[in-house]
C-alpha cells in the first residue's frame, strides 16, 4: 500500500520510537511570536537550559503591536515589555528576530513562507494555532502551547502521536467570485468545528489544485478551524514556481534546490495510499460563504436566511440560542439585509498580495459607505510594499479606507485596532468567537472579495449579483 | 509538575459546548510575560458586567459552585487559539479536573477536547476527563439536583465518584503514558532529554532542506 503525503513526512522525521506508541518527532523549523514565548524562554533559564538549534529558529512580533504610523513608539507599557522580552530573548539565545521597522517583519505565517523559511517537506511549528497554514506548501505544520515551544527550543523535537490522515476533496472548478475561503468555511460549515480533531487534513482535487499559493495558504489556514491538527497540500509545479521564481533568502539554490524539488515532487500522496477519514464537496456548486454565528462551522450560503434554533443540523438549539443572541440577529433574515459598521481586511488568513488585488478590483472607483470604517493590514512589510508598488494602497485611500503597516491587528484586538461592543465587522480573518475582535464586537468572516463589497455597499452584499448589477 | 493522584472537590457545570480558549482567557491579558496572575481573568467575559463586578447570570458565578474545583462542560471544549493561558487560566482559578464528553458524528467519534488544549493541559497537571455523552447528561442533573455536590478522582483507578446519595460511578479512559506523567509529575523535557544523543545521531544524518536520500 502507498502512503500520504502526511505520513512521508511524518516518517522522515520520527527520531525515537517511545514504548507508549508516541514518538518524538524532529522539528525543522521553529517559528516565533512575541505572545506565546517569554514563559519558554523564562523557562530555559530557570532550568539552566539553553536552545539546541538557534539556526533553525525564526521570530518575530505581530499580535500585539500597532499597525499605525507611529508603532514604534509602543504606548502600552505591557505590550512593550512583551516586545521589548522577545528582543532580550532572541539577543541572549541567538534566534533571528525580524522585530518592528525591520522590512521582513509581519505576521509569522506570512512571513515565513515569504522568506523561503517555509518549504515543502519540512515539520514546521509555531505558538500558534494557525501554523496550519504553512500546509499549503506540503509541510507539516502545526500550532503547538507554550510549554511545547520550550520543548523545541531545548530539544528540537516534539513528543507526538501519530494523527489520523483526513482527505479534503474538492470536485470541479470554482465559479468567479468564489475563493478558496469559501471552499474551508464550507467545510468547517459541514463536519463542524470539531470535524477534523485528532486528525490532519489533505486538501486535494481539481479545485485545489488550481489554487494559488496565497489561496492554498488561506485554505490550510483555517484547518485548526475545523478542529483538524493541520492541513496540508502536495507540493506541485505551483509551489515550487513560488519557491523558485523570486528570491527567498532561506530558500535553498543551486545543487540544494534541485535536490530539493527531487525530494518535493517524491511527497505528494501514492494513488494506492489510504486514508482514515475522507469527505468529497463540489466546488463548483459552491457560492461566498458569511458566517452568521460565533464560531465558524455557524456558516451560511450568501443568499441563504440566517437559522433558526430548530434547524438542526450540527449545533444544539443552546448553541444556536446563544450565538443568536450574541450576534445580534433573528432567525430567517437574509444577511444581505444586515449593515455593517466595519470592514476588516487582513489578517494571517487573507493579508497576502492576492487578497489585496481581490478587495482592490472590487474598491477600484468606488468609496466605502460613510458610516463604515474600513482598515486594510497587510501581513508583511514585504507585502504593504509589493502593494504600494502596484498602487493598491492609493485605491483603498481613494474609496475612504485606512492603509496600515503589517500585523495581526484587528483579527485578535490584542492591540490598539479592534471593535467596539456591538459593532458589526465584515472580518476577512478567521474566528468569529465571542469578543474576538474586541469585547461585544459582532464578526462575519468572507473572503477579501465581499468584505471590500460590504464597505462599499454598507451592508452584506452577494458578490455575484452586487458587481453585475 | 505537582504529581496528581486523587482529588475531591465541588463539581460545577458550565452549559456550552465549544467553549473556545478567547473565552476561557480573553486576549488582553497575553500581554503578560509571566505564567501566573491568570486565575481572577478565566472567562472574564462572561465572568464579569461591563462595572467589573462578578455578573450573576454567569453559570459558575453561582453561590452553590463556590470553592469548585472539577468543571463539567460540553464536546470541544478548549477550541481555538492555542494559548497555553488558558490552562494556566484554569489551573491557577483553582480547578483541577475538567469533564467534558465525547461526540458522535455521521458514523465517527469527536473528541472531547481540541488537540492543543488537551496537550497543554497535561504539560501543567490539569487532568481532562472524557466521558460518553449520556453521562455528562447525568453529572449535569446531579450537580442540579444536590448543591455543593463533591466527586472524588481517582487517577490510578481510573474513576471519578459522585459523592451523591446514589453514589453514581464513571469509569474513564486514558493513555498509560500520561497517566504515568501525570501520577509521577514528570518534567517532559527531562523525559525527552534521556534521548538527546539518538536526537544527535538523527540530526547527523537529516538534510536541512530535506533533500531526497542518496
Amino acid at each position: 500500500m502507498g502512503h500520504t503525503l502526511f505520513e512521508k513526512i511524518w516518517s522522515r522525521h520520527v527520531v525515537h520510537e517511545l514504548p507508549d506508541g508516541s514518538v518524538l518527532l524532529y522539528i525543522d523549523r521553529h517559528l516565533v511570536h512575541e505572545v506565546t514565548s517569554p514563559q519558554a524562554f523564562e523557562g530555559m533559564r530557570l532550568s539552566g537550559r539553553n536552545i539546541r538549534r538557534p539556526e533553525l529558529t525564526f521570530s518575530t512580533m505581530d499580535h500585539n503591536v500597532a499597525t499605525t504610523e507611529d508603532r514604534l513608539d509602543i504606548k502600552d507599557p505591557i505590550s512593550k515589555a512583551q516586545v521589548d522580552a522577545l528582543e532580550e530573548n532572541c539577543n541572549d539565545f541567538g534566534v533571528s528576530l525580524f522585530g518592528l521597522g525591520d522590512p521582513h517583519q509581519g505576521i509569522v505565517h506570512v512571513i515565513g513562507p515569504e522568506m523561503g523559511i517555509t518549504l515543502p517537506g519540512l515539520t514546521i511549528v509555531c505558538g500558534d494555532s494557525h501554523t496550519s497554514t504553512h500546509g499549503a506548501f506540503g509541510a507539516l505544520a502545526f500550532g503547538i502551547g507554550t510549554s511545547e515551544v520550550e520543548h523545541v527550543l531545548v530539544t528540537q523535537t516534539l513528543k507526538q502521536h501519530e494523527p489520523g490522515t483526513y482527505k479534503v476533496e474538492f470536485t470541479g472548478r470554482l465559479s468567479p467570485h468564489v475563493f478558496s475561503k469559501d471552499m474551508v468555511l464550507k467545510l468547517i460549515g459541514t463536519i463542524g468545528t470539531a470535524g477534523g480533531a485528532g486528525h490532519v487534513f489533505e486538501y486535494c482535487g481539481e479545485a485545489v489544485r488550481s489554487l494559488s499559493m496565497e489561496a492554498r495558504m488561506s485554505m490550510c489556514n483555517m484547518s485548526i478551524e475545523g478542529g483538524a491538527r493541520a492541513g496540508m497540500i502536495a507540493p506541485d509545479d505551483t509551489t515550487i514556481q513560488y519557491i523558485t521564481g523570486i528570491d527567498r533568502p532561506y530558500a535553498p539554490t543551486g545543487a540544494a534546490l534541485d535536490r530539493a524539488i527531487a525530494y518535493w515532487r517524491s511527497l505528494p500522496t501514492d494513488e494506492d495510499a489510504e486514508f482514515d477519514r475522507t469527505i468529497s464537496i463540489d466546488a463548483a456548486s459552491l457560492v461566498p460563504q458569511v458566517t452568521w454565528g460565533t464560531n465558524p462551522g455557524m456558516v451560511i450560503d450568501i443568499d441563504q436566511p440566517v437559522p433558526g434554533p430548530d434547524a438542526g443540523g450540527i449545533y444544539s438549539r443552546t448553541d444556536v440560542e446563544n450565538a443568536l443572541e450574541y450576534i445580534g440577529l433573528t432567525p430567517g433574515t437574509r444577511m444581505t439585509d444586515v449593515p455593517v459598521d466595519v470592514v476588516f481586511i487582513g489578517s494571517c488568513t487573507n493579508s497576502r498580495i492576492e487578497d489585496l488585488r481581490q478587495a482592490a478590483a472590487v474598491m477600484e472607483g468606488r468609496k466605502k459607505a460613510d458610516h463604515v470604517e474600513l482598515l486594510v493590514v497587510p501581513g508583511s512589510d514585504q507585502v504593504r510594499r509589493q502593494a504600494e508598488a502596484e498602487g493598491l494602497d492609493r485605491i483603498f485611500k481613494a474609496a475612504g479606507g485606512e492603509w496600515r503597516y503589517a500585523g495581526c491587528s484587528m483579527c485578535l484586538g490584542m492591540n490598539p485596532d479592534q471593535l467596539r461592543p456591538q459593532q458589526r465587522c465584515a472580518s476577512t480573518s478567521n474566528r468569529n468567537f465571542e469578543g474576538r475582535q474586541g469585547k461585544g464586537g459582532r464578526t462575519h468572516l468572507v473572503s477579501p472579495e465581499m468584505a471590500a463589497a460590504a464597505a462599499v455597499a454598507g451592508k452584506f452584499v452577494d458578490i455575484r449579483k452586487w458587481l453585475d448589477r | 509538575m505537582t504529581p496528581f493522584t486523587q482529588h475531591t472537590g465541588i463539581v460545577a457545570t458550565l452549559n456550552r459546548s465549544n467553549v473556545d480558549t478567547d473565552q476561557i482567557i480573553p486576549k488582553q491579558f497575553l500581554k503578560s510575560i509571566k505564567r501566573t496572575g491568570y486565575g481572577p481573568n478565566a472567562f472574564f467575559d462572561w465572568r464579569y458586567g461591563a462595572d467589573g463586578s462578578p455578573d450573576p447570570d454567569f453559570e459558575l458565578n453561582h453561590p452553590r459552585f463556590k470553592g469548585r474545583s472539577i468543571l463539567v462542560a460540553r464536546n470541544n471544549f478548549g477550541c481555538g487559539s492555542s494559548r497555553e493561558h488558558a490552562v494556566w487560566a484554569l489551573a491557577q482559578d483553582g480547578y483541577a479536573v475538567i469533564i467534558a464528553p465525547w461526540k458522535a458524528a455521521g458514523g465517527t467519534r469527536l473528541p472531547a477536547y481540541a488537540d492543543i488544549f488537551r496537550s497543554n493541559a497535561m504539560k501543567n497537571g490539569l487532568l481532562l476527563i472524557e466521558l460518553a455523552e449520556e453521562e455528562v447528561n447525568v453529572i449535569f442533573a446531579l450537580v442540579e439536583r444536590y448543591e455543593g455536590l463533591e466527586a472524588t478522582v481517582d487517577l490510578p483507578e481510573q474513576k471519578i465518584i459522585f459523592l451523591a446519595p446514589e453514589h453514581v460511578i464513571y469509569g474513564f479512559d486514558i493513555e498509560a503514558s500520561d497517566k504515568a506523567q501525570l501520577i509521577g509529575g514528570l518534567d517532559d523535557i527531562d523525559l525527552t532529554l534521556q534521548y538527546e544523543s539518538e536526537i544527535g545521531r538523527f540530526e547527523q544524518q537529516h538534510d536541512p532542506f530535506l533533500s531526497p536520500p542518496e
